[in-house]
């Protein structure tokens, strides 16, 4: 029997329709798609005679652009960090900042322009805030003051505070030029303080938890799933167990069992790592996963044979051959795996276990609203941090599908 | 078939053991000897009486011995009569506390695993078959969001919803006049009514998940040769695609229970204390919150095992589906 | 929805594919993986189509079946059938000529010829059959979809195809997973289940590629035998040319989705036109005289590869790989088919139609 054919491979046209989603080909006259590689992955080229020279990250990057929801979802939360860092600046009051007379006041609007008897005029302001109190209820109900006019400014002086805790200053964002004027654009809660304000510093905790978390669950991860998938037989066997085990059990019964456990006495930044690492005790399987995946398909790898032939050690295979090779995977799960741990830091602090006053975070803040009579009467303070927690975790999923859809076209 | 489930049965035992020996240890976290917040309890009035009390309990519970040999008395107790200790807070018996609430959670969690296939396999199979459509999109939006809300959040939302414009409070799985009331048609019918709201607010953070792995394997399955080959016999489409590929898919579907079913028992327990029903949730919560241990301890052993059979139950369900799993054709998983 | 069409079809010929176009539109462009092929199967008797890989051999096939994968569609040209005319499931013993290119893909005319008049196997038994599904159970499910037949019934004459298709202990076969059969047998079943509904024409896309040298040889001995039996056409698709020197009658010689050379087996062997078909030849070791006589000698190959189907050359497609290159023609004018003698045709600009302009 004698081939014509140097593979006698399927024969592309007929088994892969030519779906691939990529950028049209520029693979001239004898392009360096063999045969067997088929008409599909010549597809895949990216754009331009440079394809052959780009490195990963550029080919994820074109990739990535491609997708417009992940990358807006980037820019989105990109923000949501530099709120993190400056949320001191951003906030225009402190997160514990209260006043008995605003207690439940609605958001307040924010008008542009001023209509005075010269006709409207540009001037951003609030309008002040009256309430009468009902007889029977003992309910606040609030209506704006048309006299009062708080104009309202960007970097107006406040409350005092260390940015960094490198230097002092009482410069924020935007605020009343009256420090003693209420603002409340999303209202305020029961003790009368601002929720966007409390919102802001939430995000503070809530992200760096999920930031904090999923670093010390990648780090366990990395070095568990990469003993795994590189040694293989019993080892291999041992840690997937654990794995299995850790995953078998209904993940919140136990963090609320191992947080409930935290001493009493402990301060809140105990707490607050305590958390962290409850929380990356199963968060590390999942990124143990795909390390250990990955792991096993490189094993076979030409280019890992040929550092084991140049003699190179274990470690030095694992972490200066295999592991660069598959970053940009580490990055997709990572990205997928915050969302997990802010959900579950905000389910904890709802509870009642997590983190408690004065910590904000998302979780506390949804904590406040827990009735169904107050969410009736005061609905700002659960939407307000129920959208922040949405909207960032939606954000975060569509990134990291962007980001994995970009590492590995092939692999869904 | 038998020889499969025992292979399974016995691959499961040092998950049950690990788990045991976790639930033991969540039991001894507290700091100090929970004897001491038993005693407390007591108080000082019949204190001659607590202290022979306290007496019988160290013996019982070989409070003074070390970690393996509290462990072995504990699990031994359990396997062997059933018994899992005293409630301090209750001041009764854990296994008479447990067993309703953790039928009602269980009962929960089929229900809304069974609901959560439901959707996710119509979902699934309508946004594969109709690829890059616009319900596609729709779904897969849909799928996105269901996955970004907490399931506290959704309860809290339905509640309120209900409560606005139903007039109605749902909390609860009964109405007042079944609370107490023995089992009968009148009571089930009653829970049914009741588990609406906690059964989609549970199966929906599954439901986002399972509807892309059921999208997924379709879009596999639908391009695999032996779709061309039913094609080429002259099948009507629909009936070829209900056949094969959705068939196919469904294997892949089943074996998500392994990691949606630990998901929906902890969406349960939250759930269950937003909503407020007799099951798990409020109780564990309660009793971590007092270190009630061996009752807390005890919940969350049995959460595990149960959830440990679940998932057996379907691997089982699975190896009867796809006959290369019996035979050993398909590599581990 | 009828398309029988006038009777412009030679007596002798089942199916007469002309100038069929199948493109598939995808977001790099247009792939035009059937450019305008042409080619005739004779009743009863065997045709084969060779070509390197992605020269769009196997989606001519699925194109007569009108069962191209998404998003490809058949845009153009003839494929004229002879359909047997049927009272109920019985044969009338009357013809009509139908146009399958004229098909809707999804329609019930096309579906009542797949699977019943023209059947097709594949390439990979394994994967072309499900695997959780018994092979009885998709056979019998073919005579079902185009017979009345009660469920016995089918069943007995699906074990019976089986036996004839040497299934060894067919009635227990019947029940097994495909993943429990050998590599033969389950190309053997997936025949059985192809003849099942006696077809006059039997499409087969490289069946024997997947599997090992001995087991191929029994598949193309028991192919043979069948056509005997059977009395059907076959279409056999292969890139091996050993394999067309056994089983066929006709040969067409595919080059990105043209049929460049096409006539009866002896005069492509003895006489080949295109220098393609040439080049292809060529490219086969020769046992016996020529490796005994002269020097070790180097086996051709085909220079450069199959062009990227995006970009498919102007003019002839084989120009920029072609020995006997002209250039300012072949790579300006597309090669018209000339015909010489019987059933003998190649669309080569050194035959001719360098004169005329470019269509």
């Amino acid at each position: 029997m004698t081939h014509i054919e140097p593979s006698s491979q399927t024969d592309p046209l007929a088994e892969t329709t030519p779906l691939g989603a990529a950028p049209p080909a520029s693979s001239p006259v004898g392009s360096p798609t063999g045969p067997g590689k088929g008409i599909a992955e010549a597809g895949n080229a990216g754009s331009g005679g440079n394809l052959y020279t780009a490195s990963q990250w550029r080919l994820m990057w074109w990739r990535f652009r491609k997708h417009k929801l992940a990358m807006a979802s980037g820019i989105f939360i990109l923000l949501v960090y530099v709120l993190l860092v400056f949320a001191e600046f951003i906030a225009p009051y402190h997160s514990s900042d209260h006043n008995a007379a605003y207690q439940h006041a609605p958001p307040q609007r924010l008008h542009l322009f001023e209509e005075t008897p010269d006709g409207s005029r540009f001037n951003p302001h609030v309008k002040g805030l009256e309430y009468e109190t009902d007889e029977e209820t003992w309910r606040r109900s609030f209506s704006p003051d048309e006299e009062q006019v708080y104009p309202v400014r960007f970097f107006v002086r406040g409350h005092e505070y260390e940015l960094f805790g490198l230097f002092t200053t009482d410069i924020h964002l935007f605020g009343t030029t009256d420090p003693e004027a209420p603002m409340y654009l999303l209202g305020a809660d029961r003790l009368g303080r601002d929720v966007l304000s409390r919102v802001i510093y939430g995000t503070r905790i809530s992200m760096s938890i999920g930031l904090i978390g999923v670093v010390m669950a990648l780090v366990l991860g990395v070095i568990l799933g990469g003993i795994s998938g590189y040694f293989g037989g019993w080892i291999d066997s041992a840690i997937q167990r654990v794995i299995e085990f850790l995953r078998s059990i209904p993940e919140i019964p136990l963090w609320m069992a191992l947080t409930a456990a935290l001493p009493r006495s402990w301060s809140q930044v105990q707490v607050y790592f305590a958390i962290t690492v409850i929380l990356s005790i199963v968060g590390w399987t999942t990124l143990a996963r795909v390390v250990r995946g990955r792991f096993f398909s490189l094993r076979e790898e030409d280019f890992v044979t040929a550092a084991v032939l140049d003699g190179a050690s274990r470690p030095r295979i694992i972490f200066r051959h295999m592991l660069p090779s598959f970053t940009s995977h580490i990055v997709a799960a990572v990205t997928l795996a915050i969302p997990a741990m802010i959900l579950a830091e905000t389910a904890l602090s709802f509870l009642g276990l997590g983190l408690t006053e004065p910590t904000v975070s998302w979780g506390v803040l949804l904590r406040e609203a827990q009735n169904i009579p107050s969410i009736a009467h005061t609905p700002w303070v659960l939407i307000v941090p129920a959208t922040a927690v949405v909207s960032t975790v939606l954000a975060l999923n569509f990134l990291g599908d962007g980001l994995r859809d970009a590492a590995d076209p092939y692999n869904k | 078939m038998l020889r499969y489930i025992a292979r399974r049965v016995l691959v499961m035992l040092p998950t049950l053991f690990l788990i045991s020996l976790a639930s033991f240890f969540i039991i001894q976290l507290p700091p100090g000897d929970f004897l001491t917040t038993y005693a407390a309890g007591m108080g000082a009035q019949d204190a001659i009486v607590a202290r022979e009390h306290l007496a019988a309990l160290e013996e019982r519970y070989g409070l003074n011995q070390p970690f393996h040999v509290q462990y072995w008395q504990w699990i031994s107790n359990i396997v062997c009569c059933g018994d899992f200790g005293q409630s301090f807070e209750w001041r009764r018996p854990v296994s008479s506390l447990i067993w309703d609430r953790l039928t009602l959670t269980m009962l929960l969690a089929v229900v809304s695993t069974l609901f959560m296939w439901f959707v996710a396999f119509l979902i699934g199979t309508y946004t594969a078959v109709r690829q890059y459509s616009i319900g596609d999109y729709f779904w897969t939006f849909v799928g996105f969001v269901g996955l970004a809300i907490p399931n506290f959040l959704l309860a809290l939302v339905l509640m309120y919803i209900s409560f606005r414009y139903f007039g109605q409070s749902v909390g609860g799985l009964f109405s007042p006049e079944y609370q107490n009331a023995p089992w009968s048609i009148g009571k089930l019918w009653d829970l049914f009514q009741h588990m609406w709201i906690p059964v989609i607010v549970i199966a929906t953070a599954g439901a986002a998940g399972t509807i892309r792995i059921m999208r997924a394997n379709l879009l596999d399955e639908l391009h695999r040769p032996y779709t061309t080959t039913a094609r080429a016999k002259g099948m009507q489409e629909w009936r070829l695609i209900a056949k094969y590929p959705v068939r196919l898919a469904l294997n892949p579907f089943i074996s998500t229970v392994g990691w949606t079913l630990p998901t929906l028992i902890s969406g349960e327990i939250i759930v269950s204390v937003v909503l407020d029903l007799p099951t798990t949730g409020p109780l564990l919560l309660r009793a971590l919150r007092s270190q009630d241990m061996y009752l807390a301890g005890s919940f969350i052993l049995m959460l595990g095992v149960l959830t440990l059979i679940g998932t057996l139950l379907s691997d089982i369900l699975l190896a009867w589906l796809d006959p290369r799993i019996q035979y050993d054709k398909v590599g581990s998983r | 929805m009828q398309a029988a069409v006038g009777a412009d079809l030679a007596q002798d010929s089942l199916l007469s594919v002309r100038s069929l176009k199948t493109q598939f539109p995808v977001d790099q462009g247009l792939v035009k993986a059937v450019d305008g092929a042409s080619f005739e199967i004779r009743r009863g008797s065997t045709l084969c189509v060779v070509g390197e890989s992605g020269c769009g051999k196997s989606v001519t096939a699925r194109s007569i079946l009108q069962i191209v994968d998404r998003p490809g569609r058949v845009v153009g040209g003839e494929m004229l059938f002879r359909r047997r005319l049927r009272n109920g499931s019985a044969l009338t013993g009357e013809e009509e000529i139908v146009d399958l290119a004229k098909l809707d893909p999804k329609g019930a005319e096309i579906r009542d010829i797949r699977g019943r008049d023209i059947a097709m196997i594949f390439q990979e038994p394994m994967t072309s059959l499900s695997p959780v599904h018994t092979i009885g159970d998709q056979i019998v499910e073919a005579v079902h979809v185009h017979e009345n037949l009660s469920k016995a019934e089918a069943k007995d004459r699906a074990v019976d195809v089986l036996q004839r298709v040497g299934v060894p202990k067919p009635k227990q076969r019947f029940d097994s997973y495909p993943f429990q059969l050998s590599g033969g047998l389950r190309q053997r079943a997936m025949i059985a289940m192809a003849l099942v509904c006696n077809p006059v024409l039997l499409i087969a896309d490289e069946p024997t590629t997947a599997l090992d040298v001995t087991t191929q040889a029994q598949i193309l001995e028991l192919m043979h035998e069948l056509q005997a039996d059977y009395g059907m056409a076959i279409m056999f698709i292969t890139h091996d040319l050993g394999v067309v020197a056994e089983m066929a009658d006709d040969v067409v010689v595919m080059y990105l989705g043209l049929a460049v050379e096409r006539g009866d087996v002896r005069s492509i062997f003895h006489n080949p036109q295109h220098p393609y078909t040439r080049a292809l030849l060529r490219s086969i070791p020769k046992l016996g005289l020529g490796a005994r006589t002269g020097p070790r000698t180097r086996l051709d190959t085909i220079r450069g590869m199959v062009p990227d189907p995006y970009n498919r050359p102007a003019g002839c497609p084989f120009h920029n790989r072609c020995d006997e290159f002209m250039p300012g023609t072949c790579d300006r004018i597309v090669p018209p088919p000339i015909q010489f003698g019987d059933r003998r045709e190649v669309r080569c600009l050194l035959h001719g139609g360098a004169e005329e302009d470019t269509r």
